[in-house]
């Protein structure tokens, strides 16, 4: 139900996400998705894999402060008002959302969205009442 | 407030100083004879007891440092056999060895006694119910005010440190009048009460409070969160621990109990003393401890003394409250700020002891405070808002302490250069 998103702490010094990237690669590591969130002093790098174990232990093996934690993946329509829908469930259902970002789910080309919810087990019924695809791990991690 | 101990704590500066004069000689032909260190300094300075007649004299011995108990660790400095020794207590080594100290059963006595002394000061009394959150151990605060305040007669809570929901708890359930413990875990504490909303519940009225450097905002915040007369005391263990001096509730400076301790400023580049008013170190001389007397001993620590009477009656000599060391203050836009305040603030907000450095720089003419805090896994969230939380807590917490607000940045883990283990704390490019 839920998705691992690994979080990684970066001051804003140039080349430090290519560092992170780097390491990835060379662990033959797959992003399936990334978001940063950043201030003018430091970012918080979040990145969906195809191999969060593997890449957790890699990162902060490289001296990262590194962190996994759950999320929640979910398939957006491919209609006009397709995004809209989602959110107007959760807004009437008073869920917050902490962030989301959006990638495109491989096996299907379709776009899909990561949520981090205030109250997650919540959300997930709402939206599952609501009729929406909520992926499964296989989903992401089959490509 | 009461008196403890009137008929010396009032007694008329002429007697004072007999009495000075009188214990002074003795102390000095004691640890000529007893402690070999002692003879080897007075025999270097052409020195024998027979030249000091009186505090006159004082001058004339040789200072005794830090460095010289670390090189008499552990026991070179005992100015009795060790079967006389019923307690040994140190200094936290945080450079190089512990600075060990002995007490006979006398000098206990002596200590407790002291202790009383300031704990009376502050208006203590055996009406009250007084919360320990010093930790016990080998650190000489939790035991010196245990003692002082058994003497009193007060019911004590020994709730040592830490645990700081369950210390508020026993606060309310028990009816703490008196809370005994460092300025920053005060304030902690009051922080914490408001939070938790026990404001109401405590019966707090005075806190003793010591062991560290703090500032007046300190003094006024604590007083406002947990609605308490704040008093600090002042001690080292190298001397005896808490009980050298004390505030009254004049709270114009801490009396030093001087039938026991002799006090001098000196000026701490050149060694000169001096006069009465002027800030420099405080050098200390102990009158009347059996297992480990110190003569001329420098605390490092900065103050001056004052010797109009005071309001309360008591005639001893009062010293400002010391709010500088005079080897690891930083003085910056005139405000004096300690390495030590800073880590106790950051080890406050998490409860984790993160790695951090001090850096100073001056732009237009400006000093510029940047501290610069490791962001370890214990920090670290995926959420922006729980991050810029933490920088804001950081920074409270910083601001509160040092009485400036300091620029703050998180950074990565190791980014922070590490000597021999250790992290250089503080680097100061306005010397550079
Ligand atoms: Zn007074």
């Amino acid at each position: 139900m839920q998705v691992p998103q690994i979080s990684v702490f970066l001051e804003n010094k140039v080349g430090r996400m290519a560092e992170v990237t780097e390491v990835l690669a060379a662990n033959e590591i797959n992003i399936i998705a990334l978001s940063v969130a950043d201030t003018s002093e430091f970012g918080i790098l979040r990145l969906i894999v195809n191999k969060p174990e593997v890449a957790y232990e890699k990162l902060k093996g490289e001296g990262f402060t590194v962190m996994t934690n759950f999320v929640v993946a979910v398939e957006v329509d491919d209609t006009p008002g397709g995004l809209a829908r989602i959110l107007r469930t959760l807004t009437d259902a008073s869920l917050n959302v902490e962030y989301m970002y959006a990638f495109v789910e491989r096996s299907t080309g379709r776009a899909a969205l990561i949520f981090r919810f205030d109250k997650e087990g919540e959300a997930i019924k709402v939206l599952q009442a609501a009729g929406v695809n909520i992926l499964q791990k296989v989903d992401i991690f089959q490509n | 407030m009461a008196i403890w101990d009137p008929s010396n704590e009032t007694m008329p500066r002429s007697r004072l100083a007999d009495l000075q004069n009188e214990r002074l000689v003795a102390v000095v032909k004691r640890v000529y004879d007893k402690v070999p260190f002692y003879r080897d300094r007075f025999t270097s300075a052409g020195l024998t007891p027979s030249d000091i007649k009186s505090v006159a004299d004082l001058q004339k011995i040789p200072f005794t440092t830090k460095e010289d108990f670390r090189s008499q660790y552990p026991f070179g400095l005992l100015a009795v056999p060790k079967r006389d020794v019923v307690r040994i207590h140190c200094s936290s080594g945080t450079t190089g060895k512990p600075t060990v100290v002995g007490y006979t059963r006398k000098d206990l006595d002596t200590w407790s006694g002291l202790v009383a002394r300031f704990l009376a000061a502050a208006g203590v009394t055996a009406d009250d119910t007084a919360q320990i959150a010093f930790g016990y151990g080998l650190f000489t605060g939790g035991f010196g005010l245990h003692y002082g305040l058994e003497k009193i007669g007060a019911t004590i809570v020994p709730a040592s440190s830490g645990f700081t929901e369950r210390q508020l708890r026993l606060m309310c359930d028990f009816g703490v009048t008196v809370l005994i413990c460092t300025p920053s875990y005060a304030l902690y504490l009051g922080e914490a009460a408001v939070n938790m909303g026990l404001q109401e519940q405590l019966k707090l009225r005075v806190g003793c409070f010591g062991a560290e450097p703090w500032t007046d905002l300190m003094r006024e915040s604590i007083e406002a969160k947990l609605g308490i007369l704040a008093t600090d005391n002042y001690g080292l263990s190298e001397v005896i621990g808490p009980g050298v001096a004390g505030e009254c509730t004049e709270r114009r400076g801490h009396h030093i109990f001087e039938d026991h301790f002799i006090a001098e400023i000196i000026d701490p580049e050149t060694g000169q003393v001096l006069g009465e008013g002027q800030t420099g170190e405080l050098v200390l001389t102990s009158l009347t401890k059996e297992a480990l007397p110190v003569l001329r001993y420098r605390t490092r620590d900065l103050t001056a003394l004052h010797s109009e009477p005071c309001a309360c009656g008591r005639t001893f000599v009062r010293m400002d409250r010391v709010h500088a060391r005079s080897d690891d203050m930083l003085i910056i836009r005139g405000v004096n700020v300690f390495p030590s305040q800073i880590e106790t603030a950051l080890l406050e907000v998490e409860g984790t002891e993160p790695h951090y450095q001090i850096i100073v720089d001056r732009a237009g003419g400006m000093d510029i405070l940047t501290i610069e805090v490791e962001v370890n896994p214990e920090l670290f969230r995926d959420e922006m808002k729980a991050m810029v939380a933490l920088e804001e807590a950081l920074l409270n917490r910083l601001t509160n302490t040092i009485g400036m607000r300091p620029k703050l940045r998180l950074v990565e883990p190791k980014s922070i250069a590490r000597s021999e283990g250790k992290a250089k704390r503080v680097i100061d490019k306005r010397k550079q």
